[in-house]
């Protein structure tokens, strides 16, 4: 089996991941994305930068939480390439 | 011609500001990190208030359509010419077709791209420096965006040397924990004893409200002292009747999140602004991010006078520097 990926934001903020409040999540846990999906948004300067998977995979998991603050390279899920 | 593939996240042409404006309501905006901006101009032969690139956060890509020189100074965005890794603070020669690229951020927040000659955009109102806000110059009024194609001006002096090397006193290091330089005032009678201590007692996190316009800080709420308001003064406590903002100063809406004002601010109001960031240290707020911690020095004028002539010493210094590698060279 493949190694899993880390996604990383290149920014740091406040990541989110649905586009807006009421539509859904971009992916769940589980999911398989393919590579320059969308899995995330980071806000900052009122910017929102959107974190892309770099794999095409399954979603493992989310390491960080809808809404947290985070760091400039943290990572924020897992992908296991197909 | 340089054609923007990537524009990064918020990326604007900025040289030293519309300077003399203000009493209209026109903040300069300007590089925010002058001395970056500064050292990458005169590293590629340019004046030293030519107009370059500042790339926060996520650096652009740039395909050049010609020979030219460049370089990039500030924070530790790292630059590739063609997907190979080169150094920040120095000139770098690129050819026809190359294309500058960056990596993830390491440190500090703000890269600045200087280019031989210049970027050419209009001059409003003195200045070629974008204010996003009012939609004024720079490239349109705005950020970058892709497939935008910037001219470069003509190279007033001959291209500086790719031998130069700075010496690590001259290269800022950015952590991620800074103190930041304040004179008192002009409000500063509006808060508690108490809460003036607070004030420099706390180590502020910076949040994601953190733009050319102002850095808003999370910490602890600030009180003021009761009074009843006068004449043309908000009702909130941290009310005052409308006053001009110093560049830099910070003020504390209803007590809970300082806001300095930055570049791109507003110029007056009724909020009191009870510190103002030193000159000299505004260049650093420029590459302090999101979640970095602050903790505000009160000095005296004197104390920010001779830090900006240490500063100017070290612009001295580069200055040498290349002038004894291009004579030697």
């Amino acid at each position: 089996m493949a190694e899993k990926i880390p996604v990383v934001s290149p920014i740091p903020g406040v990541f989110y991941r649905r586009e807006s409040p009421d539509k859904d999540v971009y992916v769940n846990e589980g999911d398989e994305v393919k590579e320059g999906d969308v899995i995330g948004l980071v806000e900052v300067m009122k910017n929102f930068h959107e974190v892309t998977s770099t794999e095409s995979g399954v979603v493992v998991s989310f390491s960080v939480e809808n809404e947290a603050i985070i760091e400039a390279g943290q990572k924020v899920a897992i992908i296991e390439p197909k | 011609m340089i054609n923007v593939k990537e524009p990064g996240l918020m990326t604007t042409v900025q040289d030293n500001g519309r300077n003399g404006y203000y009493s209209f309501g026109m903040p300069p905006s300007g590089a925010m990190d002058k001395y970056s901006f500064i050292v990458a101009n005169l590293l590629v032969g340019n004046d030293e208030n030519a107009a370059v690139l500042e790339a926060t956060y996520l650096g652009p890509t740039l395909e050049f359509d010609c020979e030219t020189t460049i370089a990039v100074t500030g924070g530790e965005i790292p630059p590739k010419l063609n997907g190979e890794p080169f150094g920040l603070w120095k000139p770098v020669h690129v050819e026809k077709g190359d294309v500058l690229s960056f990596n993830f951020v390491k440190s500090g927040t703000r890269v600045y791209i200087a280019v031989a000659g210049g970027i050419d955009v209009p001059i409003k109102m003195g200045s070629r420096s974008t204010y996003t806000l009012c939609g004024i110059g720079g490239f349109e009024g705005r950020a970058l965006q892709k497939g935008d194609l910037l001219k470069t001006g003509e190279a007033s002096n001959p291209p500086a040397s790719t031998e130069i090397t700075l010496s690590e006193e001259l290269i800022p290091k950015y952590g991620n924990r800074h103190e930041i330089r304040v004179i008192m005032g002009l409000c500063s009678y509006r808060l508690t004893e108490e809460s003036k201590k607070k004030f420099f007692d706390i180590e502020w996190t910076v949040t994601p409200d953190a733009n050319r316009v102002g850095y808003r800080f999370k910490g602890e709420p600030l009180e003021f002292v009761e009074r009843e308001q006068p004449f043309g003064a908000g009702s909130d406590p941290s009310n005052v009747t409308d006053l001009g903002y110093p560049i830099g100063s910070i003020q504390i809406p209803a007590g809970i999140e300082p806001i300095a004002l930055l570049n791109d601010a507003v110029t007056g109001g009724g909020y009191a602004t009870i510190a103002t960031i030193i000159s000299i240290d505004l260049f650093k707020m420029g590459q302090i991010k999101s979640n970095d911690k602050v903790k505000f020095i009160e000095v005296s004028l004197d104390e920010a006078i001779e830090a900006r002539k240490e500063l100017n010493g070290k612009l001295d210094k580069v200055k040498e520097t290349i002038k004894t590698v291009s004579i030697g060279g």
